[in-house]
């Protein structure tokens, strides 16, 4: 497999704020790859530098081999980027939109494959409706329309579940993880981190304009698993104080960390032998949101901002 | 050049669809303009040995040209950025010259659809003669090029509606109003006749109206000339603004 976009020491300045700090990052083609971040990290800062919106102050970007500023033709042919403001032409129906933007990148006649984005996204009906009459939802699903409308093999949804209800983000992820099956590259952005850790294969944690975390979603769930007990005790204080230094109480419950599922038995067996009886149990597993919290408090250790 | 022809098709597409607005309601501004002063001055007043309301019609012919040219493009970019569906004309791979021509292009032909409007409204209210339509065409299309490739850099410099309309207030019109629309400059004291050769619109609309009348305030060539290099100066300064991604590309 090729590098579908490769991004080599980035760096962008808007007047003192550096919004990216040296980012370098190489994606694959045919990943699903997951670029997240908390608010002002430089996500969208990084996107708009691949697609060609915002000009970076050194280093290189190429989308499969083609420099975005020495070869932007090509490289912006071989990119779909779905904004993450929900901005649309006030004048134009749904059709004439994607019409419109087929033309800007030198396609004509391509209604066959409008009619099939228009039909996965269910915009059927509304082909010929003019896009100030649509809702939010619908005007987001010609968003994700435009970006499609040449074909790209690199696909960028930048928070394109910002405010969608639930039935349009199945049917965006249906049709997206399609396009991504059939071989398309797609990179997301995106605060829902159950939609990063359901779809993503590997994923980028950027803050401050610096990437903190870079792996397989597998890995990095693995990495920070913490499967987490809690226990209910018929009689509490008979909890060993060996036990007990391992736990912390929460109403009533001991909520014991543990690093893997090897730690339970033990753990449960010093329990009997102490003489207690459990009431109630529930084991849980680490997910996505830990990891990020995770990361983000782990790099403000390391910049020496930990907040105590 | 599909890009092109789609952007521009685009830009015709987004006056026309609003053309009361955007062509009927100027024709009318100009009518009435005409109505008012032929009605005071057409029996008193020759310019140049023509008389008013017939001196006065080319004059509003290229005025809501160069207005009207300059509004289109000047409007398209500012709604665009405002509202943010910029993005999509920045996003597909059109070249800037592409852009620069899509948009003066499309300006420049709302600028003679109006422009033929006025006329055809007008002409009928005085005699006309077109002694050099080459002359005629040859400024409006300059003129209007001029004025849609100024709204170009209006429109990419504003970043608010009122920076806009300061521009085309403060600028543009008081340029139009005082190049010569409604008066010989030779009527000015020769103060004013001086200053109105520093105004490239002045030679504009007297290069228009030689065409229709084959007298002027200065020589054709000359006017011609002027307008030739305004236009060289302004559309490559155009040029420069978009190559260089000015307020659009960060």
């Amino acid at each position: 497999m090729g590098v579908a976009v490769s991004i080599q020491q980035l760096v962008k300045s808007f007047g003192s704020l550096r919004a990216l700090d040296g980012v370098s990052l190489d994606i694959a083609e045919g990943e699903f790859f997951g670029l997240l971040g908390p608010n002002g990290a430089g996500k969208t800062t990084l996107i708009s530098c691949l697609a060609g919106l915002v000009r970076p102050d050194q280093g290189q970007l190429s989308v499969l081999g083609c420099d975005v500023l020495a070869d932007y033709r090509e490289a912006r042919r071989r990119l779909g980027v779905v904004p993450q403001e929900l901005v649309f032409d006030p004048f134009f129906s749904v059709r004439e939109t994607l019409r419109i933007q087929s033309g800007y990148f030198g396609i004509r006649n391509n209604e066959a494959w409008i009619d099939e984005i228009l039909e996965n996204l269910d915009l059927t009906a509304k082909a010929n409706v003019n896009m100030r009459r649509l809702s939010g939802g619908m005007k987001r699903r010609v968003l994700v329309a435009q970006a499609l409308v040449h074909k790209p093999p690199v696909i960028v949804l930048d928070e394109p579940t910002a405010g969608v209800d639930v039935e349009l983000r199945q049917g965006l992820w249906h049709f997206v993880q399609r396009l991504n099956r059939e071989g398309h590259t797609v990179i997301l952005t995106t605060h829902y981190l159950e939609e990063a850790e359901a779809l993503c294969g590997r994923i980028a944690m950027l803050k401050q304009g610096r990437i903190v975390a870079l792996d397989t979603t597998s890995n990095l769930l693995a990495r920070f698993t913490r499967h987490t007990l809690n226990l209910r005790l018929s009689n509490e204080s008979g909890l060993p104080e060996a036990l007990r230094v391992r736990a912390t109480s929460n109403e009533g419950t001991w909520v014991f960390r543990l690093a893997g599922f090897d730690e339970i038995e033990p753990l449960l067996a010093a329990i009997r032998q102490a003489g207690c009886t459990i009431d109630d149990l529930r084991l849980t597993q680490t997910d996505l949101e830990d990891v990020f919290v995770g990361v983000m408090q782990a790099a403000d250790v390391r910049e020496g901002m930990a907040v105590r | 050049m599909t890009g092109f022809r789609t952007l521009l098709y685009k830009e015709v597409l987004r006056f026309w669809k609003v053309s009361f607005q955007t062509v009927a309601a100027p024709v009318l501004t100009a009518l009435l303009y005409l109505l008012i002063f032929s009605h005071v001055l057409d029996a008193q007043v020759l310019v140049n040995g023509v008389r008013y309301a017939a001196f006065l019609i080319p004059g509003l012919v290229m005025m809501s040209v160069l207005q009207n040219a300059f509004a289109n493009s000047s409007s398209s970019l500012i709604q665009s950025k405002v509202t943010g569906s910029i993005v999509f004309v920045l996003l597909p791979p059109i070249s800037y010259v592409e852009f620069f021509l899509a948009y003066v292009v499309a300006a420049l032909l709302r600028g003679l659809m109006v422009g033929l409007g006025v006329l055809v409204a007008t002409a009928w209210l005085a005699p006309l003669t077109f002694v050099a339509p080459f002359w005629i065409l040859a400024f409006a299309i300059m003129g209007g090029g001029i004025m849609g490739s100024l709204g170009m850099i209006a429109g990419i410099w504003a970043d608010k509606f009122d920076q806009l309309a300061g521009f085309q207030n403060f600028l543009i019109m008081p340029l139009t109003m005082l190049s010569g629309v409604f008066y010989s400059i030779h009527s000015l004291p020769l103060f004013w006749q001086q200053v109105s050769h520093f105004n490239p619109v002045f030679y504009m609309i007297d290069g228009f109206r030689f065409g229709f009348f084959g007298v002027s305030d200065v020589a054709p060539g000359t006017s011609l000339a002027v307008v030739a290099v305004s236009f060289i100066i302004v559309a490559l300064t155009t040029l420069a603004l978009l190559r260089s991604g000015y307020k659009l590309r960060y």
